[in-house]
């Protein structure tokens, strides 16, 4: 009789994730869907608000990556106050903004890779989950621990020093920003007791790349095979020469085999190229380049699709591992599940240089906050969150009323993909099996996780949100119900 | 004499999510207590929710009081309860991490384990919209005047004040 299994919600992730794979009479797995509960009651939440209050009102969205929507309103807001697209803001103001946004970067992709990766790559997908998580690297892996959570502390610092405040920061403001660095603030991230200064963050990142290389040198089969598949990437790449660029640049997409399909076309555009396609069985869109069709269009976003759209890397440390990222695929696109977390990490380090860099950097400590221009009724900020692309675009009535917002978030661009890596995972590692086991239910998730998503609607409110597992058969009747 | 305890008090939640922002807005209302009396052995801090690097910042006191949100049915107003390390809340969360998860990470990684308590406020409503619900307020104030009798205990400023003259 043909069942259907249920993984739910999905561990580790925030808000609800519900895991589905229909199983038919031989035990060979049938069809595979994630479904998520994506909240979109924000766009019409923020309709009829000021303008100039989206940068602190975004941040209700996600306790998770507030720093990203605060940055990516502020910049759409940047268009709104004439304030240009990205780097018409003055010096101290773009690079304030950058180095608040490296900050998040570093913070996030730490987090990813010590809390949640790196308990798969030292005990293996299929260990006991007692030890599977950063208790058992603290138990087994101490000084890796540690440096996880102290560069945690350290990115959470950058954010706190250009945000203002740790909740609802006000840091970025339409045409600029509220507060430059002080020397002091600069002297604390640059020089701070050990180890909470720039350069051990860049010494650390290595070594966190390197732990993920050496893995990488032993569990090869495991790492590029793991729910592989051809996609097409999108991200956005700095304007003038395709560098990775996390803060602004075009929309740039390659193929599978590394052929642009979108060249470098203005952000302001994006809804010219991009569709969202609305399924059925999830209240989660699907984006998709609109040339190609919902069938061909669909595209990964996030750490491996930026380093297979750039060109280079603009920090030396970063684009040497690029180098040698690139070269495992002879030049081509890496279209390999897991080898996100390298590409993450190259990111991580990447980010560690620039906020070095950033610090070093005497604008920091200029005056002149903001700039404005002539008004006009639309703006869209586009940005390159921790876990993918993100777009912001609003428009305004002539009373400074917000009347249109649309969002699309980075777990929202990956939804085919996740949908694509659990249909394939589940096939490798569920096919002809007679029950689930822990291994099995952690494969789906590995997969899943590798997209790092978010989808957090930021409440947790004690006590809300069991895992479950449940087991039914094609007439839905439930055959096993299991919570964690 | 018994010495000061060093406390810190921590809420955590969204306050654009309504009542999931109870335990930030309680760290307001115990800054201001702080300030009141002078305390410079307490600390308040508040962020959107638990994160792994709370494990460092909890390692430095002798007691950590987290202030969260609740819709525990079970809890009619609020619930002060000890907090005991444990990794069995691990698994659903992903970048946000529970008390017990903080205490227990604080122990493995920075040999500390500061007496840790959770005073969760019972609260109803989670949309997109600032402000406490008129209950929610109610359950903050009550739990606020348990928290400051403790805290005033801990501070040795007087025990068994009367609440009125606490707040």
């Amino acid at each position: 009789m043909p069942k259907k299994i249920t993984i739910e919600p999905v561990t580790r992730v925030e808000g609800h994730g519900k895991v589905t794979i229909q199983i038919d009479d031989a035990g060979q797995v049938r069809e595979s869907r994630l479904h998520i509960v994506e909240f979109r009651g924000f766009e019409r939440f923020v309709q009829g608000r000021p303008y100039w209050e989206a940068p602190v009102l975004v941040q209700r969205l996600c306790g998770i990556c507030p720093v990203s929507h605060h940055l990516a309103a502020a910049k759409a807001l940047d268009v709104i106050v004439g304030a240009g697209t990205g780097l018409g803001l003055t010096a101290v103001g773009e690079k304030m903004r950058r180095l608040m946004h490296y900050g998040q970067f570093f913070q996030s992709h730490v987090l990813h890779f010590f809390h949640l990766s790196s308990p798969d790559f030292l005990f293996g997908i299929d260990a006991d989950p007692a030890i599977r998580n950063i208790i058992g690297v603290a138990m087994h892996h101490k000084d890796l621990a540690v440096q996880g959570v102290m560069m945690r502390k350290y990115g959470q610092e950058v954010i706190k020093y250009t945000a203002g405040k740790k909740i609802h920061g006000t840091g970025a403001i339409p045409g600029g920003i509220n507060k430059n660095l002080s020397i002091e603030e600069r002297d604390i991230l640059l020089h701070g007791a050990d180890p909470l200064n720039a350069d051990k963050m860049v010494e650390w990142s290595v070594a966190a790349l390197e732990f993920f290389k050496a893995y990488h040198k032993n569990n090869k089969t495991l790492v590029d095979t793991f729910a592989e598949f051809p996609s097409n990437h999108l991200s956005i790449v700095r304007a003038a020469d395709g560098a990775l660029d996390l803060y602004n640049g075009v929309l740039r997409a390659v193929d599978s085999e590394g052929n642009r399909i979108l060249d470098d076309v203005d952000c302001q555009d994006y809804n010219k190229y991009i569709e969202e396609e609305v399924r059925t069985w999830s209240y989660m869109k699907f984006p998709y380049l609109k040339h190609l069709g919902k069938e061909k269009g669909w595209y990964r976003v996030g750490p491996l699709s930026r380093l297979n759209t750039c060109d280079f890397i603009p920090t030396p440390l970063a684009q040497k591992e690029f180098e040698e990222f690139k070269a495992y695929t002879n030049g081509k696109p890496n279209n390999m599940t897991l080898h996100y977390h390298w590409a993450r990490l190259i990111e991580t380090l990447h980010a560690a240089e620039e906020i070095r860099n950033l610090l070093k950097d005497p604008d920091l400590q200029n005056e002149d906050l903001v700039i404005k221009g002539e008004k006009v009724h639309k703006g869209v900020g586009v940005i390159e969150a921790p876990r993918g692309t993100l777009f912001h675009h609003y428009e305004i009535n002539d009373n400074d009323q917000i009347t249109l917002a649309n969002l699309i978030v980075s777990t929202t661009n990956n939804n085919e993909p996740m949908n694509v890596a659990v249909n394939h995972t589940a096939k490798s590692f569920m096919n002809g099996q007679k029950e689930i086991t822990e291994g099995m239910m952690n494969a789906v998730e590995v997969a899943i996780r590798a997209y790092d998503p978010c989808l957090s609607c930021a409440t947790h409110a004690l006590g809300k949100m069991p895992l479950q597992m449940t087991l039914v058969n094609s007439k839905n009747e439930i055959i096993d119900q299991k919570t964690k | 004499m018994e010495p000061k305890k060093r406390v810190l008090v921590y809420g955590y939640g969204n306050p654009g999510r309504q009542d999931d922002g109870i335990g930030n807005e309680m760290v307001n209302m115990i800054q201001r207590w702080i300030e009141t009396h002078h305390l410079t052995c307490m600390q308040t801090d508040s962020n959107y929710q638990l994160n792994i690097e709370d494990a460092e910042k909890i390692s430095e006191w002798d007691i950590v009081v987290f202030v969260d949100a609740t819709q525990e049915t079970r809890i009619n107003e609020y619930k002060f309860k000890p907090v005991e390390p444990s990794e069995a809340q691990v698994e659903f969360t992903m970048h946000a991490v529970s008390p017990e998860y903080v205490l227990h990470l604080a122990q493995k990684l920075f040999n500390k384990s500061p007496e840790t308590y959770v005073l969760a406020i019972k609260g109803y409503e989670f949309e997109l919209k600032e402000g406490l619900t008129d209950n929610a307020k109610l359950n903050l104030e009550q739990a606020y005047q348990f928290l400051t009798r403790q805290l005033a205990g801990w501070a040795l400023i007087k025990k068994n004040l009367p609440i009125s003259m606490l707040s």
